[in-house]
C-alpha cells in the first residue's frame, strides 16, 4: 500500500497540479483570516499565504523549483495583470487630469525617497554590494524590478522577494503613517500606496476604496516607468561621483 | 471574460515586441499598459467586459506575489548575515516613501487650489 503513496506523491510532484493548487488553496485559506479580520493591514494575505507555504514545502521536503514550475502559472499572470492597470486608470482620467502637477510632483519625490533612503540606511549598516544593488528597485512591481535589477547588476530573485517584502510593509503600514499625517483623501492615500510598494499595496488599496485603488495603480505604473528610467541614469551619476 | 483576457495578453505582446524592436528600458507589460490606456482614450469608452475582467484580476492582484515571495525560502542561507540591515532599510524606506509621496501631493494640491482661488 505504501509505495502506492509514494508513487502518486512522486507523480503529483512532477506536474505543474501541485504548485498551482497549493498556491491557490494558501492564498484562499490567508484571505479568509484577512476577511474574517475585517481586512486588518497586520494580517496581510500575502505574507500569510506566504508563511504557509515556506512551512509547507519545507515539511514536505520540496525544492522551490519544484514547487515554482507549477506556481509560475500564477506568477506570470503579473504581466497581463500590469496591462489591466490601463483600465481604473482610464476610469479615473477626469480626476487624473485634473491633478497631472500634484501627481508628476508625488511621483518623482516618492519614486527618488523609496530608492535614495533604502539605498543609503542599507549601505550604513554594511550591506552588500550585490544586495544593496538588489534593493534599489524594490519599490516597483516584480517583473519590471528584477528587470531592472538584472541591468544594474543585482540578483534579480533576490530583488523579487524584497520586492514583495516591500509591497506587504507597505500594505501593513500605510494606514498608520498616513493617518498619523492626517491624510485622508484617497486619492493621495492610494497614489502614495501605489508609488512605495507597487501591486500588493494596489491591492490593499483597492480593498479600501476602489478610488485609491485607481490611484494606487496609477502610482505603481507610474513609478514601474520612472525607476526604470531613473535608476540607471542615477547609477552612472553615483559611479563617476 | 475570455475576449478581454485576450485583449490584455496581446497588448502585452505589443509591449514586449515594441521593446525589443525599440531597445526600450522599460519593461514591455507597462508598454503595453500605456498602449491599451491610450486606445481607450482614443475609443473614448470602457467596453463593459474589459472592465470586468481587469477588475476581477486586480482585485486579487496580490495572490500574483505569492509565487515569489515564496522564494524566501532560497535566499535564507544566502544572505543570512544580513538580513537585518536589508529589513531595517527595506521598513524605514518604505515608510518614507509612503510619507513623502502623500505630503508632497497635498502640499501641490493646496498650492493649486490656492492658485486657482487667486485667480477668480
Amino acid at each position: 500500500m505504501t509505495p502506492r503513496i509514494v508513487d502518486i506523491w512522486v507523480y503529483l510532484a512532477a506536474t505543474p497540479l501541485l504548485g498551482l493548487t497549493i498556491t491557490l488553496a494558501a492564498y484562499l485559506g490567508a484571505y479568509w483570516i484577512y476577511e474574517r479580520s475585517g481586512f486588518n493591514p497586520l494580517l496581510n494575505p500575502v505574507a500569510l499565504a506566504i508563511i504557509a507555504l515556506v512551512a509547507a514545502l519545507k515539511a514536505t521536503g520540496t525544492q522551490y523549483q519544484t514547487y515554482f514550475d507549477g506556481a509560475q502559472f500564477v506568477h506570470f499572470l503579473l504581466g497581463p495583470a500590469t496591462v489591466a492597470l490601463a483600465v481604473p486608470l482610464f476610469a479615473q482620467l477626469d480626476r487624473v487630469r485634473r491633478l497631472f502637477v500634484p501627481l508628476a510632483g508625488a511621483l518623482i519625490v516618492g519614486s527618488v525617497t523609496a530608492i535614495v533612503s533604502a539605498v543609503a540606511i542599507a549601505w550604513a549598516l554594511g550591506v552588500s554590494e550585490s544586495s544593496l544593488l538588489s534593493l534599489a528597485p524594490k519599490s516597483v512591481t516584480a517583473p519590471i524590478a528584477m528587470g531592472i535589477s538584472e541591468k544594474i547588476g543585482g540578483i534579480p530573485s533576490l530583488t523579487a522577494v524584497l520586492v514583495v517584502a516591500t509591497g506587504i510593509s507597505g500594505a501593513v503600514m500605510a494606514k498608520y503613517v498616513l493617518d498619523a499625517l492626517g491624510i485622508r483623501d484617497y486619492g493621495v492615500r492610494g497614489f502614495a500606496l501605489g508609488v512605495a510598494s507597487h501591486g500588493i499595496g494596489t491591492a490593499r488599496a483597492f480593498q479600501v476604496s476602489e478610488e485609491a485603488g485607481a490611484f494606487a495603480g496609477l502610482g505603481m505604473g507610474l513609478n514601474g516607468v520612472a525607476t526604470a528610467i531613473l535608476m540607471p541614469l542615477m547609477l552612472v551619476a553615483w559611479r563617476s561621483f | 471574460m475570455l475576449g478581454a483576457l485576450t485583449v490584455l495578453l496581446l497588448y502585452q505582446l505589443v509591449g514586449e515586441v515594441l521593446v525589443h524592436v525599440l531597445a526600450l528600458p522599460v519593461p514591455g507589460p507597462v508598454v503595453g499598459m500605456l498602449a491599451l490606456f491610450l486606445t481607450l482614450r482614443a475609443r473614448g469608452d470602457l467596453p463593459a467586459p474589459l472592465r470586468e475582467t481587469a477588475t476581477g484580476i486586480l482585485q486579487h492582484l496580490s495572490l500574483l506575489f505569492v509565487p515569489a515571495g515564496t522564494g524566501v525560502m532560497v535566499h535564507f542561507a544566502r544572505v543570512s548575515g544580513e538580513w537585518l540591515p536589508i529589513v531595517a532599510a527595506l521598513l524605514a524606506s518604505t515608510a518614507l516613501a509612503i510619507a513623502a509621496a502623500a505630503l508632497a501631493m497635498r502640499l501641490l494640491m493646496r498650492y493649486g487650489a490656492a492658485q486657482r482661488k487667486g485667480e477668480k
